[in-house]
């Protein structure tokens, strides 16, 4: 009996709570964005930059990949789509794309390869497998194994679409990850794959592209060949939420270039 | 009196009532789950048509010409699970069998804390394991170009299985009588011979429950062998790069949009489709046996 009683007033206390929380959300304001992994770098400094000058609002981010933030978008689910690929027809239909940042895609290989530099012809030799060996580009006699993303990555189609390989690639591994890509290539002497290249580190060597080596600087003034844009994606027709709008003009202004820079991209305001 | 009694008696009802909405509720999302696979999947088939999807050989679905063929990843994810199973199940009943009746008693606790352990490790530590020790292993041990194939997700993926056919089958040769063994052991059968004459058969419905258990965990697991087998839509081959039905899904998922997203669903109809078949025939031969 009284433990029924102290149940109900568990359970009263417990709904009020409820009512408290669902009160509280539609004060502070959010603005959700979803989409790219490729962008996970330069959204954090984004976020970071905009919440410290509005604190009554919240920014969160779901890296999903480009086709679902796109498909989000659609759906309603959230504020803004992260994508880092062009919109295709279809998709044009029903949002609108603005640029946010250009990011350079490397080409990567084991440190143990002694090869540096490629021009994009034999990148696209080597990916669509007319190139099967290291000495044939100059370096040692070795099989060349090509690790590349998964059919839809972002990563992929910049890379694809700017070496004109687009579905030609033979790969030996097709990972869902940039980390696997880079953790990948640093176990195989043979190998070869393409990431961000804010995601570039020790474990593997960046080659230079028709004489160029990848770093913010070349990618900046557009002498670095494979690049690719950051998009952010929104509804045609559909309003912002105010929250939503602020966070979209802070983004597209050119208050962010230091955030894009900092993370490796190239700013375009 | 007459009070308490009542109170007692709704209590009771309204706890009844608790009990039969989770009931429902466990029930109800797994309808939910298999109308919204068939609801899904089913228009992609439609439009691909269900001959050119299940049995065309190549998948090429951001291609220009499109062209969506799930046989390369029905075969491997069938020679997969079977080469899995092949090693994993003999080696899994043989160390139930050590576990259970061949070591002390110390031994076969820490045995047995280690098998638990292990069918606590989360896959993803699998796949990391697999993809820094077992590919490049393989790759220097046959001489390979690059070591992520099936045969490395073959590995990886017994060792997965080994700790629920363990530890099932390890349970089912525990409940056998001891009558059993003893009176086998007093006609004069060695303990090799009562094992696999007596004890085994005596668990035999334990142990194809177990082989159904590690069958359904090597056909459902995603993250550890996308990390192992190279995800290239290659028709199978031991030392090919190869896609399974699971990875097949995960791995276009987050960038999908379409026809191939649609596709995707009716993948993993075809993976639902596929391992009910599979429950349904082991559970059929456990059945029969037990019948016998």
């Amino acid at each position: 009996m009284k433990k029924a009683r102290i149940f109900a007033l568990i359970m009263c206390l417990v709904l009020a709570l409820g009512s408290f929380t669902a009160c509280g959300e539609t004060e502070a304001q959010s603005v959700s964005t979803d989409g790219s992994t490729s962008m996970e770098k330069v959204m954090g400094y984004f976020m970071e930059a905009f919440m410290e000058e509005n604190e009554n609002i919240t920014v969160t981010y779901n890296p999903t990949g480009s086709g679902s933030g796109i498909q989000a978008v659609i759906d309603g689910i959230c504020d803004i789509g992260l994508a880092s690929r062009n919109l295709k027809d279809e998709e044009l239909e029903t949002c609108d794309q603005t640029v946010v940042a250009i990011d350079g895609i490397a080409v990567i290989v084991n440190t143990s390869n002694t090869v540096s530099d490629l021009t994009i012809a034999q990148i696209a030799s080597i990916f669509t497998g007319e190139i099967t060996n290291w000495s044939e580009v100059g370096g040692e006699d070795l099989p060349i194994v090509c690790i590349g993303r998964e059919a839809s990555s972002g990563t992929r189609d910049g890379f694809e679409s700017i070496t004109g390989t687009a579905d030609a690639c033979v790969y030996s591994q097709e990972l869902t990850s940039t980390g696997d890509v880079v953790s990948a290539v640093s176990s195989n002497p043979n190998a070869i794959g393409y990431v961000s290249l804010a995601s570039v580190n020790d474990t593997v060597s960046a080659i230079s592209v028709e004489g160029v080596f990848p770093t913010s600087a070349t990618v900046l003034d557009g002498s670095y060949a494979i690049q690719r844009n950051f998009i952010f994606v929104t509804k045609k027709d559909t309003a912002l939420s105010d929250a939503a709008q602020a966070f979209y003009d802070f983004c597209t202004s050119s208050a962010v270039n230091e955030y894009v820079e900092a993370a490796g991209c190239v700013p375009v305001n | 009196m007459d009070k308490v009694k009542k109170t007692a008696h709704l209590i009771d009802r309204i706890m009844n009532a608790i009990f039969i909405i989770c009931g429902f509720l466990a029930v109800a999302l797994v309808v939910v789950i298999t109308v919204y696979l068939v609801v899904s999947g089913i228009p992609a088939i439609k439009e691909i048509g269900v001959f050119k999807f299940l049995f065309g050989t190549v998948w090429k679905s951001t291609g220009e010409n499109p062209s969506y063929g799930i046989l390369p990843f029905i075969l491997t994810s069938v020679f997969g699970t079977f080469g899995a199973m092949l090693i994993g199940f003999p080696l899994g009943l043989l160390c139930a069998v050590c576990i259970a009746k061949m070591s002390g008693k110390r031994f076969s606790g820490i045995m047995r804390s280690i098998v638990d352990l292990m069918s606590e490790i989360p896959s993803v530590v699998f796949g990391l394991v697999g993809m820094i020790y077992v590919v490049p292993a393989v790759r220097e041990m046959f001489n390979l170009p690059d070591g992520a194939n099936l045969f490395s997700a073959i590995v990886v993926l017994i060792i997965m299985i080994l700790p629920s056919v363990i530890s099932m089958s390890e349970t089912a040769i525990r409940a056998v009588p001891k009558e059993y063994e003893e009176a086998s052991l007093a006609l004069g059968a060695n303990k090799t011979e009562t094992i696999f004459n007596v004890t085994i058969p005596a668990a035999k419905s334990g142990i194809l429950a177990s082989l159904v258990m590690g069958t359904g965990r090597a056909i459902g697991e995603t993250t550890a062998v996308m990390m192992v087998a190279g995800n290239v839509a290659n028709m199978p081959g031991l030392f090919k790069s190869v896609r399974f039905l699971t990875t097949a899904i995960v791995s276009e998922m987050a960038y999908s949009s379409g026809l191939q997203r649609q596709a995707l669903f009716s993948i993993a109809l075809v993976l639902f489709v596929f391992i009910m078949i599979v429950n349904l025939i082991l559970n059929l031969v456990v059945k029969r046996k037990k019948d016998k």
